[in-house]
């Protein structure tokens, strides 16, 4: 028997399955990959395993043992730790107060700091780490932070540990050295369950994988049997999908965007931007690569008028819009995916076709002398969701009862329908299945063809590096370099990416 | 002059007090995330139960428990609302204060038939050799409650960075989550917090209707609620921090008391502004510096 077992897990929430019939076995010392695309039922299957849910019907053996559990403190117990892709730390608390927290093992009321910091620089010596128990969190780095929860879980004794899709803040370096941290835990007898829908990783780290499409396991295999990328994409997806990018060379023409000696301070009195100037010309799609949190925001913020610039200025093809209004920005033909479709691309109370035209409404073909013509936009909402394949019951369905897939799908329809001179593109894939991911790349390269200037934001290297004709690299909200596609390295973009050998100007 | 002193001291201190033990129960509930406008409805609800507590049973001890158990039940309301209904707090912290501005008004004319009858108040304690002391003496002549909310402070201040309830509520106001994630309980960690803070505001009111003056009156708590909140955010959220503000604001108190009675020429109405600038100084000036939990005023909803 497998050292861990989930057998036939079925999991209903009213009408939807989540889990239909799963198995899961995962022997000891693996690393096991559960790979699926959003909505796959990975995460659910994860929180069944961690106590959050309880399944509808189905069972769980651990070392040959039934468990039930019933909420994560007993998940805890049977020695199961989960890192959530959302750190769970406290910042403004030391180290070792957040490892101590909720675990009363050493003592029950008063904390005995020391004592479990001795425990925890042996466990640290133990796995070659070197984090000071007494550090402050928020000054750790990410990657820190990262290898933190994870000695959290191992400190509470964990022989499984579960990594929700771990590598997504980190830099290719950090996501090195978390590989080798990995390894050397299995190394000493430790069972790892690595969710993730990249399908490189899993080539590159794990043993077996298991992978669940629509809340089933279709495949479960060892990766040495696997042939290639596309035959783990095509089972995670259900069809045969083209993973390659067709770009042709371009000569980019006149510059649209053009940044100049940008700079931004929050409220707080913290510079977020400093200093930023570069442009985007029409023809070419910029890159913006570096970790969430850099400054991407606020640049994309101060580009679309939603925050107003503390020095520098925007111009939009020879415009200067510092400080103009979004409206009037909109007007010098802009298109915005924003990063947070819920709070900034949709009215979730207001149907697909009104979210449609949010932007639009005032002027024909949509609207005459401030009457709206429903009969005209309906007809153009209808045929874009069906050009983007916007699975909706109808175009009068409240936009918030949609997938998250498809509210994305019907805010680029109508950002890329505008035929813009300027696209801002933030995270455009967030949430998409492959196969929609790589139409709205393709969408988006034939929009430069056509001639629009790209900014593209992403904090998926793989992507950055399949659509970019230039990447710039922030860090700390500074520019650390721009770099042909053609010339750039991988690794070179990963160091700057952490703040490592920013470019001569 | 030593005579002025002296009683600039005291008065002071008595002024100080109700702040500091409706500070130290907001030390829990603020650190786990609550903002409780409600604290002057509580402390006004206190004052009252207090004094119907005493004119019941005859007893000042037995007043100050009612005054700690009912308002402890009355925060049960807030704490319903805010942690269970995910209501927002400020709208329910308002709520409570106009309801308690009206049960007091309502139970002190049922109670006591608008007479103010003698009740038994709090005595002071004097303690031996210590009261003899020149000047600080009458630092030894204080009530109970006096001495209680003083030695309040090194306890809450242990509970708070040495054990894992402190632990806890910390967690529980930075990051819920997180908290939720390694067992602890968000919801009862709230919930006995908002409690606790309600048992402190309770005696912190009947001190003021019991300690300060022997009788309640409608609306006595006049904003010593919200200077207990601004107490809370000028001491940076520790118990040490709620001593030394609650001292400070009983200063600026004691002061305006002392200068009306020194004839200055100064019109009365400026000097009784002063705690009140204090308050608004702390509030605006220090909050930027000092640094709330990252979750405060927020529900907490779990998935």
């Amino acid at each position: 028997m497998a050292y861990l077992e989930m057998h036939a897990i079925t999991k209903t929430f009213g009408s939807l399955v989540a889990n239909d019939n799963v198995d899961l076995k995962v022997e000891k010392g693996h690393i096991h990959a559960l790979l699926g695309e959003n909505g796959a039922g990975k995460s659910t299957l994860m929180n069944i395993l961690y106590g959050l849910y309880k399944p509808t019907s189905g069972e769980i053996f651990l070392d040959g043992e039934k468990i039930e559990i019933q909420d994560s403190k007993h998940a805890i117990k049977a020695g199961i730790g989960m890192v959530h892709q959302h750190f769970m730390l406290i910042p403004t608390l030391s180290v070792i107060e957040n490892v101590v927290l909720g675990y009363k093992e050493i003592s029950r009321f008063r904390l005995h700091l020391d004592e479990a910091a001795r425990k925890f620089n042996l466990l640290c010596e133990k796995f070659g780490e070197s984090i000071s128990p007494w550090e402050k969190v928020e000054n750790l780095s990410i990657g820190e932070q990262q290898r933190l929860e994870i000695l959290k879980a191992l400190f509470r004794e964990s022989e499984l540990l579960i990594l929700d899709e771990p590598t997504a803040v980190l830099t290719p370096q950090e996501t090195t050295k978390l590989f080798g941290f990995l390894t050397k835990l299995t190394e000493h007898g430790l069972t790892i369950i690595f969710i993730t829908h990249k399908l490189g990783e899993v080539m590159s780290l794990c043993d077996r994988c298991t992978i669940l499409r629509q809340g089933k396991a279709v495949s479960h295999m060892d990766i040495s049997e696997v042939e290639s990328y596309s035959q783990l994409a095509a089972l995670m997806v259900g069809r045969e999908v083209d993973l390659e990018t067709y770009k042709t060379d371009k000569t980019p023409g006149e510059s649209v965007l053009e940044l100049e000696d940008l700079s931004y301070t929050n409220e707080k009195g913290i510079d977020r931007l400093a200093h930023v100037s570069f442009s985007v010309r029409s023809g070419e799609i910029v890159g913006i690569a570096g970790v969430d949190g850099n400054g991407q925001s606020e640049l994309v913020r101060l580009i679309t008028g939603l925050l107003h610039a503390t020095s520098g200025s925007v111009l939009i093809d020879g415009c200067d819009v510092t400080g103009a209004k979004p409206k009037e920005i909109l007007a010098h033909s802009v298109a915005h995916i924003p990063e947070d479709r819920h709070k900034m691309a949709m009215v979730s109370d207001m149907t697909v076709n009104e979210n449609m035209i949010l932007m639009s409404y005032d002027h024909s073909p949509y609207s005459k002398h401030g009457i709206l013509d429903w009969k005209k936009i309906e007809d153009i909402n209808q045929k874009l969701c069906n050009t983007y394949e916007v699975k909706t019951p109808s175009i009068h369905e409240t936009a918030g009862k949609l997938s998250g897939g498809n509210q994305q799908k019907f805010v680029i329809a109508r950002e890329l329908n505008r035929n813009s001179r300027l696209i801002v593109a933030v995270y455009p894939a967030r949430g998409l299945d492959i196969g929609t991911t790589k139409y709205i790349q393709s969408r988006l390269i034939e929009e430069r063809d056509r001639g629009a200037a790209v900014l593209l934001v992403s904090n998926e290297l793989d992507e950055i590096f399949q659509l970019s004709d230039r990447i710039a690299v922030l860090y700390k909200g500074e520019v650390m370099g721009i770099v042909g596609q053609k010339e750039a390295k991988r690794d070179a973009i990963g160091l700057m990416m952490a703040g490592i050998g920013k470019q001569k100007d | 002059m030593i005579e002025t002193l002296s009683s600039f001291l005291s008065s002071t201190v008595r002024m100080a007090t109700p702040l500091l033990i409706a500070g130290l129960g907001l030390v829990f509930s603020a650190n786990a995330g609550i903002v409780n406008i409600g604290i002057e409805g509580f402390m006004l609800f206190g004052a009252l139960m207090g004094c119907a507590g005493s004119y019941w049973t005859g007893s000042a001890l037995f007043g100050a428990l009612i005054a700690i158990l009912s308002t402890m039940l009355f925060s049960a309301i807030f704490a319903y609302f805010t942690i269970n209904q995910y209501a927002d707090q400020t709208v329910v912290g308002a709520a409570i204060n106009i309801l308690a501005s009206g049960i007091t008004i309502t139970l002190n004319r049922l109670v006591f038939e608008g007479k103010v009858p003698a009740i038994s108040g709090f005595e002071s304690l004097h303690i031996p050799f210590l009261e003899k002391l020149p000047i600080i003496g009458i630092l030894f002549q204080q009530s109970l409650v006096c001495y209680l909310a003083f030695v309040l402070v090194p306890v809450v201040a242990y509970v708070m960075r040495k054990t894992h309830l402190g632990l806890q509520v910390l967690a529980v106001g930075e990051n819920p989550r997180a908290s939720d994630t390694v067992g602890i309980s968000v919801k009862w960690t709230r919930w006995w917090t908002i409690l606790l803070s309600g048992a402190l505001s309770g005696l912190a009111g009947a001190f003021m209707s019991m300690g300060q003056v022997r009788f309640f009156s409608e609306g006595m708590i006049s904003g010593k609620g919200y200077m207990a909140l601004a107490v809370i955010v000028l001491g940076g959220y520790t118990a040490f921090g709620v001593l030394w503000a609650s001292l400070i604001f009983g200063v600026g108190m004691a002061l305006q008391f002392r200068l009306q009675v020194l004839n200055t020429g100064i019109p009365y109405q400026i000097l009784t502004m002063l705690p009140y600038v204090i308050t608004l100084v702390a509030v605006c000036g220090v909050n930027s510096k000092t640094r709330g939990p990252a979750s405060s005023g927020e529900p907490y909803i779990k998935e």
